[in-house]
């Protein structure tokens, strides 16, 4: 049941500022890049109008496709590791006792710092030279791996990095899913003979099912829009092979000043996201069904 | 079986408490150190010259100064918008709510990556690119936030709005002194969050500033990197323990609230 305003205009004034600021922010930007889209501009003289000549250059040169797998692949490989490794962490820190608190502060305390700290972190854990991990891998006798200079491997180190980073988000919205598992069943289920793997499978994960499909679907929009850690650690390379969609987008306007092309981009970033909101909504209407249906 | 889990937890916390102390160990090294022996793992003696080195290179306090300010007034503006808005969503029957709450919710998957370049290209003519401006203002309403308030607001009977009006208060004093106060929860865990958010954001200021006056911290930390010469590692792991230290001691101080922060974002 709604209130009558006192006043007719009164809802409109309170709603003014926060639909001012989100039109002006937020779906202006969204025609201001689809507009600017259609034009060659270098933010110094006079745009002009290419048609679709900026979409046609992105989809001929295959600089699109090879963008689109790269940022697929990334972020597939860290929602994929972070989840696996989250939900194993979860179940094995779900208990009381300073010790297991102290490794969940210990995971979590990497999301809450800032990307940029992360990335210099890793970027010296990471040198090839005086690297710790060179060092100690060198020590072992083990053969040196490029990290971040290597083309095939670069992808994979910062995918690396960002479940180091993001693990401990998985981790705590696990937790509290966990709380919702009722430890009388669990205790039924032992009494009946069911080992912790059968205990996992059948009682714990079928109620966990909807909070692993948000952390992954929220975690996979999340990841497809990374960019500090690309920026710091490798600025795309070596020869692009760390060029995922944010940081394209940002080197087509302060690097080569194609703000044309850059709106290209935008756009198709954008109907990407929009797909992948898609699938999240999708996803999690199909997980609340089955959970009504059992 | 428990042993082994106790060892594989243990080597959980060393992964990432490890890279932690690697950066404070680094960060009181001297140079001569750093390239005989960088792996070894205790200076020989605490040095605070990668410290001094970095607050003389950067005015350290000016960009922190620049950061608390940016991510206080964000954080400030987003409750101040999100009560009256959110109110008005929960409380009110007039035409186009529904409108209103789509445009709100609408907002919530498009990313400050999608709108930076066209937000550049506006702001540029207008002179406001390097100003704090174009820091807060993008960010002074959270659909997000204002999407919490309205959920709290909901569960606040009309029994009491009622009674305050019957009592004369105008709807200013309800929102900001009646209503404020009963969702106090929800406007703690968004001011939390948005300023941890902003104060380490490094994507926003990065594109929307040059000038070192406006500067916050995490970009001028990340340009600690760019100008190294090489194996000058200690300066930019000092930069780095300057950067990471406020938010850790937060973290640890309010830890509790951050994760129901957390949680409660996800949950809803």
């Amino acid at each position: 049941m709604s209130l009558r305003p006192t006043r007719t205009f009164h809802p409109y004034a309170m709603l003014a500022p926060t639909l001012a600021v989100l039109a002006l922010f937020c779906l202006v930007p969204l025609g201001v890049a689809f507009h600017k889209s259609f034009f060659a501009w270098d933010l110094l003289t006079e745009p002009e109008p290419v048609g679709f000549g900026n979409y046609r250059a992105l989809l001929a040169s295959g600089e699109l496709g090879e963008l689109i797998v790269r940022t697929l692949a990334y972020s597939v490989v860290v929602v994929s590791a972070s989840l696996t490794l989250g939900l194993a962490l979860a179940v094995a820190l779900n208990r009381e006792g300073r010790f297991y608190a102290f490794v969940r502060s210990a995971v979590f305390s990497a999301y809450v710092v800032s990307w940029v700290a992360v990335a210099l972190l890793w970027l010296w854990l990471l040198d090839p030279q005086a690297g710790l991990i060179a060092r100690v891998s060198k020590g072992l006798g083990l053969t040196p791996v490029d990290w971040l200079g290597n083309p095939r491997v670069v992808l994979f180190t910062l995918a690396g990095v960002t479940v180091w980073k993001i693990t401990g988000y998985a981790m705590v919205i696990f937790l509290a899913g966990l709380q919702d598992v009722p430890r009388s069943v669990l205790e039924a289920a032992a009494l009946d003979g069911a080992g912790p793997w059968q205990r996992f499978r059948y009682i714990v994960w079928p109620l966990l099912r909807p909070t692993a499909t948000f952390v992954a679907t929220t975690s996979l929009i999340l990841s497809f829009q990374a960019f500090d850690i690309v920026r710091v650690m490798t600025q795309g390379g070596p020869v692009r092979s760390s060029t995922i969609f944010v940081y394209a987008i940002y080197e087509q306007v302060f690097v080569n000043m194609r703000v044309g092309r850059a709106s290209a981009l935008t756009v198709v970033f954008f109907v990407l996201l929009l797909g992948l909101t898609g699938l999240q909504w999708w996803l999690w209407r199909k997980s609340a069904d089955s959970r009504v249906a059992t | 079986m428990d042993r082994l889990v106790t060892v594989a937890l243990a080597l959980v916390a060393l992964v990432w408490v490890g890279p932690y102390l690697w950066m404070v160990a680094t960060s009181f090294k001297s140079l001569d150190e750093l390239v005989r022996a960088p792996a070894w793992p205790i200076p020989s003696r605490f040095r605070l010259d990668a410290y001094r080195e970095v607050f003389s290179a950067l005015p350290v306090w000016r960009y922190t100064l620049n950061s608390i300010v940016m991510a206080t007034l964000i954080g400030v503006l987003q409750a101040a918008l999100a009560l009256p808005a959110g109110y008005a969503l929960a409380k009110l029957e007039f035409t186009g709510k529904r409108v209103a709450f789509v445009l709100v919710m609408a907002c919530l998957i498009i990313p400050p990556q999608v709108t930076f370049v066209p937000v550049f290209t506006m702001l540029g003519p207008l002179g406001l690119v390097n100003t704090m401006t174009a820091l807060v203002v993008p960010f002074a309403v959270s659909a997000f936030g204002t999407f919490l308030v309205r959920q709290a607001m909901l569960s606040v009977p009309n029994e009491l709005i009622e009674a305050a009006r019957l009592d004369g208060a105008g709807e200013l004093t309800i929102i900001y002194r009646v209503l404020a106060p009963l969702v106090r929860p929800t406007l703690a865990a968004m001011f939390l969050f948005s300023f941890v958010y902003h104060y380490s954001d490094y994507f926003w200021p990065l594109m929307m500033t040059t000038d070192d006056h406006i500067r916050t911290l995490p970009v001028a930390v990340a340009l600690l990197r760019e100008q190294g010469t090489g194996v000058r590692w200690h300066i930019v792991m000092a930069g780095n323990v300057v950067l990471t230290m406020p938010v850790l001691v937060l973290f640890i101080v309010a830890q509790r609230r951050i994760l129901r922060a957390v949680t409660a974002r996800a949950l809803s």
